[in-house]
């Protein structure tokens, strides 16, 4: 029974190891938002549909470990992108900045919409309704299979 | 026949989109540094904590810079390559040993080989940072003026070895050295 304990305690004593995460340190709420905020901003290279704040990967750490410093440092928030920016290219950056390389990145889903409006209108405007002129041949012959129909719906 | 023409068209440009998309890696993102200086570092070397060495002592020479660690498994497969290429070609090769215990690194090189003429040591990975590396092994190619020209991601296989890696630095030997009249761009 008592090794039982043990082991148990054990356990958790190691999973208490894997939970602490070194809390950081700020001087104020609002130091603490931006750093917060650029790390949301920020793509982490190694998994790359997340950002900083969310990945476990090494280089995470120690980009947000940097983020912290220079954030702590009191650098404004430029200087902080720029240097992941001149290292690792603008793709660090969840929004890329508007440029030739990427026009048709922000404005190619514009530019898709409106071509399937145009698709789309046009399509509409090929199916017009066309009148046709029906003489009292027609008419007749138009009531008796309504009739008929209706009959037949009803037996 | 414009009916049927359209169609064809938006297929064959879905399909272009498609080969393209397949042959793209995403996994790679292109160095900001190509054509540009390499950044300026300082650090020891891997055999002698006391002797530190500077990015602009490289200037000269065309060189290789492999970035590298004794817990990267894709390391120990490229390593052997890298042996080759120092052996059978006159190019430096500088190792960069990032995040990494020194000692298993030192024993690295003895087990496996040391391919490199000087090794650096980044402990804590800040240097690895300013050379934007995200995935070890990584591998720069510099010109004579210190210049990026070449930056691969990844393990080095046979094929990049001999298409790209050897082609560009044999390119890279016979272009003469800039002495620094143009270099700052």
């Amino acid at each position: 029974m008592i090794k039982i304990f043990i082991s148990i305690g054990i356990c958790l004593s190691l999973t208490f190891v894997h939970a602490v995460d070194i809390p950081l340190e700020f001087e104020d709420v609002a130091q603490q938002q931006r750093y917060q905020q650029l790390l949301e901003e920020l793509r982490c290279l190694v998994c790359q549909n997340q950002t900083l704040a969310d990945s476990h990967a090494d280089l995470a750490q120690d980009l947000r470990s940097q983020v912290y410093t220079m954030v702590s440092d009191g650098q404004p928030n430029q200087d902080i992108i720029d240097y992941l920016v001149t290292r690792y290219g603008n793709f660090v950056l969840y929004r890329p900045p508007l440029n030739a390389y990427t026009v048709l990145l922000w404005f190619g889903p514009f530019i898709l919409l409106i071509f399937a409006f145009i698709v789309v209108y046009r399509l509409a405007k090929s199916k017009k309704v066309v009148d046709v002129k029906l003489n009292q041949e027609d008419h007749l012959a138009v009531s008796k299979l309504l009739n008929q129909s209706d009959t037949n719906n009803q037996s | 026949m414009l009916k049927y023409l359209i169609p064809l068209i938006v297929f064959s440009c879905l399909v272009i989109l498609f080969v393209f998309g397949l042959q793209n890696d995403p996994s790679i993102v292109p160095s900001p540094f190509i054509d540009k200086p390499l950044p300026q570092i300082s650090l020891p070397t891997l055999s002698d904590p006391s002797i530190s060495i500077d990015t602009n002592d490289l200037k000269g020479e065309v060189t290789l810079i492999n970035i590298w660690a004794t817990w990267c498994i894709p390391c120990r497969q490229e390593h052997a390559l890298l042996v080759d290429l120092a052996k059978n070609n006159d190019v430096k090769v500088v190792g960069l040993n990032y995040k990494d215990n020194r000692d298993d690194a030192m024993k690295w090189l003895v087990s496996l080989g040391d391919p490199y003429n000087i090794v650096l040591f980044d402990e804590d990975g800040k240097a690895g940072i300013d050379l934007g590396l995200y995935g070890v092994p990584e591998t720069f190619i510099i010109d004579k003026n210190a210049i990026v020209k070449h930056k691969h991601i990844g393990p080095l296989t046979e094929e990049n070895i001999s298409e790209t890696i050897i082609p560009m630095i044999k390119e890279l030997k016979v272009t003469p050295l800039n002495n620094g009249l143009n270099t700052e761009k």
